[in-house]
């Protein structure tokens, strides 16, 4: 995990250096090309596809936000699934019982969220390491039985939702409507994670997952920002639940299984743990390979999910993009354009902090 | 208070089986530092093992035991091939790749015994004992899991092999100065709380029937059963196993509807955890900077 956050110190070391504005005009021609593209793509292709592309960044948002939480705040959580399925049913209570319009469930969901992380956070103080793991284990496996029990939620059968239609005059259908309304929700999402984790606040989150006693030394109120990345990951994780629900249609308890929470721990190991553009990766493994791997046996997106674990731990512990950030900045520097750079990602490559007798017996 | 009695006996029943996994979840902690999720589905998979036995025509209690042989052997090859490389790796690390087993032996289950629910055989016979306050099934898991703690505490206490194993688990670096093999003994440590999930395993399956889910609820409660021991504790985990039980059993009986039983587990770990971190038995960790 160390190794992920010195990529990442070393990037922003660049990003703050000499190198800034070089790296930085090529970098937002890039960006804009790809939000181009990306808002382009649903016109090319079936009502299917697109609804399967809403799906991979509605996971994106979801996955981002465990990352907030896991990879820069050192919390584990396996119990995301059900701060996502708190979103999807505040959105869906709203629409279902008081007939609020879709778009203006997204900052009560927000809210809901935002406060279940903090009420989370605030005991998870207490455990560190495997007990938090633990802990929202627990919750992951309580959420469906909960959900089943109370009459407001529709209880087994959950609540059907009608699929919001696209604003008359703009010419596009339902599913390129939600494509795209998703698609600045996760601009947004990305934009306000990226400003958070590069501010103080993430540097704070960051020296706490790090060093929590060094972090305190500083004058880090430890307490108080690990409660914050609690709330703001699960802020982020109950936004992509309201969108999911807005975009399926539908809620049910038995969607949000230990298997959707262990989804979004896969997809963040996947992409890369601290990393944002990992989310989206994670969404796409989330959103494609279960169902590949269906068309196999019932078992095998279980046995994928298990092995891509196991496998990215051990060969890949910091995701496709954790890993390939380094190389994309190696490269940069061998072509000797930055030469600040060279120097900068060989401390960090040498220089691991290793983090030892953390809640050992001594 | 007949009901009541009768309540409480059968959570005892469920509450060894708890024990039995909370037993070996605190094994490896103390051993390792590390909360195996996968002990769960590893004690499913030996169980399925042991039916495919029992299915075979082997009787009862060559099949346990030749079960138990065979979770050893397993365990050992587990800890040894898959948990070897994050012994020292971040938690983050260690946890993810036992929910990966978790999933891998869970699929693998599910692949090749398929998901539909399987009876499995009791060794003991289903009859009323003490004017029907516990059957004589309650009483043979009881007794089975006395016995099992009897053997591990002489094993623990008085074997040559026993000792070195406590003593790697306290302090693996004197220990590997005396000439232990502290490797070797955490490889037989995972053997033995593979044995011991698998006998937990075997004594839940006549009661819940036998699939891959089959130990999702059981592995909640026995976490929560190590918690409020303390999960430093192996005399805790058997005391917290046996609490979890029979709460579970009086609070499904008088105060709320079965369905929310795993909920109210949750909400036992958050209290123990927020009230007495160290649970019941446990010592308190001391962090040196």
């Amino acid at each position: 995990m160390n190794d992920g956050a010195s990529a990442i110190a070393s990037e922003k070391f660049v990003a703050d250096g000499d190198a800034r504005v070089r790296i930085g005009t090529w970098r937002r021609f890039a960006v804009v090309g790809l939000i181009v593209l990306a808002a382009a793509l649903p016109f090319g292709l079936s009502n299917y596809q697109v609804f399967e592309l809403t799906q991979v960044m509605i996971y994106a948002i979801a996955v981002l936000g465990l990352n907030i939480l896991t990879g820069y705040n050192g919390q584990i959580s396996l119990g995301h699934g059900g701060f996502f399925a708190a979103g999807a049913y505040t959105a869906a209570v709203l629409m279902h019982r008081y007939g609020v319009p879709y778009w203006a469930t997204l900052p009560p969901a927000a809210l809901v969220g935002f406060a279940l992380g903090l009420l989370f956070g605030l005991p998870a103080l207490r455990f560190e390491g495997p007990y938090l793991a633990l802990v929202t284990l627990a919750m992951a496996v309580a959420t469906p039985q909960t959900l089943k029990y109370f009459s407001w939620t529709g209880g087994n059968q959950g609540l059907n939702l009608a699929k919001p239609a696209a604003p008359p005059g703009l010419g596009i259908d339902r599913d390129r409507w939600l494509y795209l309304f998703v698609f600045v929700i996760l601009l947004l999402a990305i934009r306000i994670a990226a400003n958070l984790l590069n501010g103080r606040t993430g540097r704070a989150w960051m020296a706490i997952r790090d060093h929590p006693i060094a972090a305190a030394a500083m004058g880090i109120d430890t307490a108080r920002y690990k409660t914050l990345a609690f709330g703001t990951s699960t802020l982020f994780t109950a936004v992509a639940g309201a969108l999911s629900a807005i975009v399926v249609g539908f809620v049910a308890p038995e969607s949000f299984s230990l298997f959707l929470s262990v989804s979004f721990l896969v997809g963040s190991a996947v992409g890369g743990i601290a990393t944002i553009a990992g989310g989206i990766i994670g969404g796409f493994f989330i959103e494609f390979v279960p169902n590949f791997a269906n068309d196999i046996s019932d078992a095998a997106p279980w046995a994928i999910y298990g092995l891509a674990m196991l496998l990215f731990m051990y060969a890949m512990p910091r995701g496709v993009v954790g890993s390939f950030g380094p190389l994309v900045a190696w490269l940069r520097a061998r072509s000797g354009r930055a030469a600040a750079v060279s120097e900068v990602s060989a401390l960090s490559t040498n220089a691991k902090p290793r983090q030892t007798s953390q809640g050992r017996l001594e | 208070m007949h009901l009541f009695l009768q309540q409480v006996f059968s959570g005892l029943a469920s509450g060894a089986i708890y024990a039995s996994l909370a037993l070996a979840l605190v094994m490896i902690y103390r051993a390792t530092d590390l909360v195996n999720f996968a002990q769960g589905e590893m004690a499913m998979f030996s169980t399925y093992i042991a039916w495919m036995l029992v299915n075979a025509a082997v009787p009862f209690w060559a099949a346990f035991a030749l079960t138990l042989v065979i979770s050893f052997i397993g365990g050992m090859i587990i800890e040894r091939v898959v948990i070897r490389p994050v012994e020292n790796a971040p938690v983050l690390a260690a946890v993810v790749v036992t929910i990966g087993l978790l999933l891998i032996f869970n699929a693998l289950a599910g692949w090749l015994f398929t998901y539909t629910l399987q009876e499995f055989p009791s060794p003991f016979p289903d009859r009323p004992l003490f004017g029907a306050l516990l059957t004589s099934r309650d009483l043979g898991v009881i007794a089975v899991t006395l016995v099992m703690l009897a053997l591990l505490f002489v094993f623990f206490r008085f074997t040559t092999i026993g000792l070195a194993m406590r003593a790697a688990a306290q302090n693996p670096a004197s220990a590997r100065l005396c000439g232990i093999r502290v490797g070797r003994m955490l490889t037989i440590g995972w053997g033995l709380a593979a044995a011991i999930g698998a006998t937990a395993g075997i004594m839940v399956a006549p009661i819940l029937f036998l699939d891959p889910n089959m130990m999702g609820g059981v592995l909640l409660y026995a976490f929560t059963g190590a918690l409020l021991g303390g999960i430093t504790s192996p005399v805790g985990a058997v005391i917290g196993g046996l609490i979890v039980g029979v709460t579970e059993n009086l609070v499904g009986t008088y105060l709320i509807a079965s369905q929310l039983k795993l909920t109210v587990a949750l909400i036992l770990i958050v209290i123990v955890l927020v009230f007495r971190p160290n649970g019941l038995f446990g010592t308190a960790i001391v962090r040196r900077v």
